[in-house]
């Protein structure tokens, strides 16, 4: 049994998780299009590989990984690419990102799909399998797990697999769990063999009590040193550094990564993943995705990638009354700026929104330096002076009071009295923190370039000067010189 | 030993030289819009203060004497001026940044009261050498004390909703009158 | 009276001395503060100030010959930067130098260039690729915007193109707040 410990802060806000773990996972059918992002994860966005008319296989790749931190895109199901345009993406700003619009065929059909096997393949090989099938994190970071999992031969301590779905509403890796634990396993033993981990932990909250009886009835038979362990519910305990914490009692270091201190972590969803694509050979085409609130069956669905919202929506039967999707969970999610959005790697639940349940929130009041918010921040960060500086646009002073420590899990926001909306101002921070150290490093090349072309210019005049300097007596030989070889081959002649 | 300590308690809570003899107010309201700056005007003043205090002790004990004592006003002008300049150039080497944040402020140490009224008190209570130099220690990192205090409120007050007509000084003046309170309850302290 | 005199001169002589020991030991060359100036300008080499790039601008800042209020490009944000940085008093941009432009790219129309290199000549960081009776183009990653290369161009084919906001740009926006008047 191993010993737990405990992170700083959190709260317990209303589950709301009950209501949709009552039926088990169902798959989704086939929508009428398919609107496939080219960019789905963190990095670099994918180089579209095809053109409108072209037929395309399930699983077969639309999207090229650029070099860097980068991931493919592929195919989530056989039919025409009848368009490569830009369409309204998942994402707050309400922006386009360039898509490619499928129109499915019906027949599902796979292209090549090869399996490897996982404890005979080389490292290197599992690892181009990850790369390839377009694994990213699953928890919602979005990471390529192929470079996650490149450990580069540092020693790891501890493998965490991240089970433990802690923001209200959301229930998907809850079902997936408690219905497909053998194969979580296995991606778990492929991902542990990858990392070279000297043990694996896999972290459940205890709300979830089918789901840890499944996972433990399936580490049992596991090849690797598989723990599954009980952490106490309690909102952020599934942040990757929070579950950390609890399970092996270190903490990563501020600015720093888990890697910092031989601990990689995944979430329970790549993991399955990660089995799908090294055992059956099929790239990240679907995900199991939680639709619930203000729906008439809320409930699990396992769809494809690019299926538009609205028509996920439909099979819940969305109320009368809603006005509106959020994506993720209710703290740390975003409203949807349109139904139209298709489900992306990130989705990892859609909220149906109404007025009752989602009233608007009331105005901000003033900060009273009541402390409730230093009380619950799960990275020991002061929230008040956060906001402060925030709100007075001193980034200098937010930077050193560890602004970038803020996981924006929006606890604080939760506790504050005056209902100020803190999260909000954090992500404005970074935001113009990252833009000015952006604008900062443009501005130190352009003043590079501008010191070499005076320097360049300077350089040309003296090499004129000089050039001037030596034409008087050079110009008099120059003469001579033709004078003097017509005279010897002349002569020569002669 | 134990009234070396005394001096300094003394001379850091309980007769703070900007909070609650009200001397060097110039460089306390000029100088505490940062924090950074209020911190090297800090330095600044303590190398100067706890160096001049030894040194005009010596100076009036040795140069001066009993019949030249109406020229102590002066020599310790004199000796405060340089080592004012000194300090000055020895900051424009190690932080020039710091050096011109400070700008004037920095030969204003000269005419700062609090630098001068240290070294004649020092005088007129008949302080020893070591004495001197905890009262000159004491006095300088009261003031720091006062002045990153302030520095830091300030600071806090730029981001502030201040109403309109306070805006700047005025709420600045009304901060230092509050910590002026405040420091007035550790009257008594030292017996 | 003379003891008097002798011990002023004799406190004034040797505070002198170490003085000028210490004008010796401590001096300092160039001034580093027109670094940090520079540091804070954004490098646009527009001229807009109405100085002839950064760096002579950030020397008049320092010298106190040029006001902190005078560079469009960099906008509010850097004069509360430059006042901080100076101890200084923050000032709104000045009305002679103009209204902030939005950050935009130089291009090229490739169809009526004519290869005649003035516009390189005139790029102050470079950020035009040719030669002469070669086609011309610009270096999108590394043009500052500065439109320098417009006037001098004789068949008018440089129009600045705004930077449009994406996904890749965007950012948060301040967040509102309604229940605050001013």
């Amino acid at each position: 049994m191993r010993r737990l410990h405990s992170f700083p802060g959190g709260i317990h806000p209303p589950e709301h998780k009950e209501q949709s773990t009552r039926l088990p996972i169902a798959a989704a059918p086939l929508p009428p299009k398919l609107v496939v992002p080219m960019q789905q994860h963190a990095g670099a966005a994918a180089r579209p590989l095809v053109a409108p008319g072209e037929r395309v296989l399930k699983g077969q790749v639309i999207g090229a990984p650029e070099p860097g931190v980068s991931a493919p895109v592929h195919a989530p199901t056989s039919g025409i690419v009848v368009a490569l345009e830009l369409q309204p993406a998942p994402h707050p700003s309400g922006l386009m990102a360039l898509c490619a619009v499928i129109e499915p065929d019906g027949e599902e059909r796979w292209g090549g799909r090869a399996a490897l096997d996982p404890f005979h393949a080389p490292g290197d090989e599992l690892l181009r399998r990850l790369h390839e099938a377009g694994i990213v994190g699953l928890g919602g970071a979005v990471f390529p797990s192929a470079i996650k999992a490149r450990v580069n031969g540092r020693r790891i301590a501890t493998l965490v697999v991240n089970g433990g779905e802690c923001e209200p509403y959301i229930s998907c890796d809850d079902m997936l769990m408690r219905e497909r634990a053998p194969e979580i396993v296995r991606g778990i033993e492929i991902l542990y063999r990858l990392t070279g981990a000297a043990e694996v932990v896999v972290g459940i909250e205890d709300n979830k009590p089918e789901a840890l009886a499944a996972m433990r009835a399936a580490a049992r038979g596991s090849r690797a040193p598989v723990e599954v362990a009980g952490v106490p519910a309690l909102y952020p305990a599934g942040g990757e550094r929070q579950l950390i914490k609890v399970v092996t009692g270190q903490e990563v270091p501020s600015g720093g990564l888990p890697l910092d201190i031989g601990v990689v972590c995944f979430n329970v969803a790549t993991a399955y993943c990660v089995q799908r694509a090294v055992e059956l050979g099929e790239p990240l085409v679907s995900r199991v995705i939680t639709v619930t609130g203000n729906v008439h069956a809320p409930r699990n669905y396992e769809c494809l990638l690019g299926t538009p919202v609205a028509d996920l929506a439909e099979l819940a039967g969305p109320g009368a009354d809603t006005d509106g999707y959020i994506m993720g969970g209710p703290l740390m999610g975003f409203r949807l700026p349109s139904p139209r959005v298709p489900v992306v790697k990130a989705s990892n639940c859609i909220i149906a929104t109404s007025p009752a349940l989602f009233p608007p929130p009331p105005p901000a009041m003033p900060c009273i330096r009541c402390g409730r918010c230093a009380e619950v921040c799960p990275a020991r960060l002061q929230p008040m002076d956060l906001y402060w500086f925030a709100k007075a646009r001193n980034f200098e002073r937010a930077e050193e009071f560890s602004l970038f420590d803020c996981i924006e899990c929006g606890c604080c926001d939760f506790v504050c009295p005056s209902h100020i909306p803190l999260v909000e101002y954090y992500k404005f921070a970074k935001g113009e923190i990252r833009t000015l150290k952006r604008e900062r490093q443009a501005a130190d090349t352009a003043r590079d370039r501008h010191e070499f072309r005076l320097f360049r210019q300077e350089r040309e005049k003296q090499e004129r000067a000089a050039r001037l300097a030596t034409r008087s007596p050079k110009a008099a030989h120059a003469e001579g010189a033709p004078r003097a070889t017509a005279e010897t081959a002349s002569g020569g002649e002669e | 030993m134990e009234q070396y300590l005394l001096i300094l308690v003394g001379t850091v809570f309980v007769n703070n030289i900007v909070m609650v003899k009200v001397l060097g107010l110039c460089p306390f309201m000029g100088v505490s819009r940062k924090l950074e700056t209020a911190i090297g005007m800090g330095y600044a003043t303590t190398f100067v203060l706890t160096v001049a205090s030894g040194a005009s002790y010596l100076i009036n004990k040795y140069l001066l004497g009993p019949e030249l004592a109406y020229l102590t006003t002066l020599s310790f002008i004199v000796v405060i001026a340089g080592i004012v300049q000194l300090t000055e150039m020895v900051m424009r080497k190690v932080s020039p940044l710091l050096h011109q944040v400070l700008g004037i402020y920095l030969p204003l140490i000269t005419t700062n009261c609090a630098v001068l009224g240290i070294p004649l008190l020092n005088v007129q209570e008949n302080h020893g050498f070591v004495e001197s130099l905890f009262f000159g220690l004491g006095g300088a990192l009261g003031f720091s004390l006062a002045l990153v205090l302030f520095g830091a409120m300030r600071e806090r007050l730029e981001g502030a909703d201040v109403p309109a007509p306070f805006r700047g000084s005025a709420i600045a003046m009304i901060t230092a009158g509050f910590m002026s309170l405040a420091f007035m309850g550790f009257a008594g302290l030292v017996k | 009276m003379l003891s008097a005199v002798l011990v002023v001169a004799g406190i004034a002589v040797v505070l002198g001395g170490l003085l000028g020991y210490a004008a010796i030991r401590f001096r300092v060359e160039g001034n580093p503060v027109v670094d940090e100036v520079d540091k804070i300008l954004p490098q646009t080499q527009c001229g807009q100030c109405g100085f002839p790039g950064c760096r002579p601008y950030a020397e008049a800042i320092v010298e106190g010959a040029a006001d902190i209020n005078r560079c469009p490009p960099g906008g509010e944000a850097n004069i509360q930067r430059l006042a901080d940085l100076l101890g200084r008093e923050f000032k709104p941009l000045s009305e002679e130098v103009g209204e902030p432009r939005p950050r935009s790219v130089a291009l090229i129309d490739e169809s009526r260039c004519i290869g005649c290199t003035l516009c390189i000549q005139a790029c102050p960081v470079d950020a035009i690729l040719g030669a002469s009776k070669q086609m011309h183009t610009v270096i999108a990653a590394e043009c500052t915007g500065c439109e320098l290369c417009v006037a001098p161009c004789p068949v008018d084919c440089i129009r600045m193109e705004p930077i449009e906001e994406d996904l890749g740009n965007w950012r948060w926006r301040y967040p509102e707040n309604p229940l605050r008047a001013a």
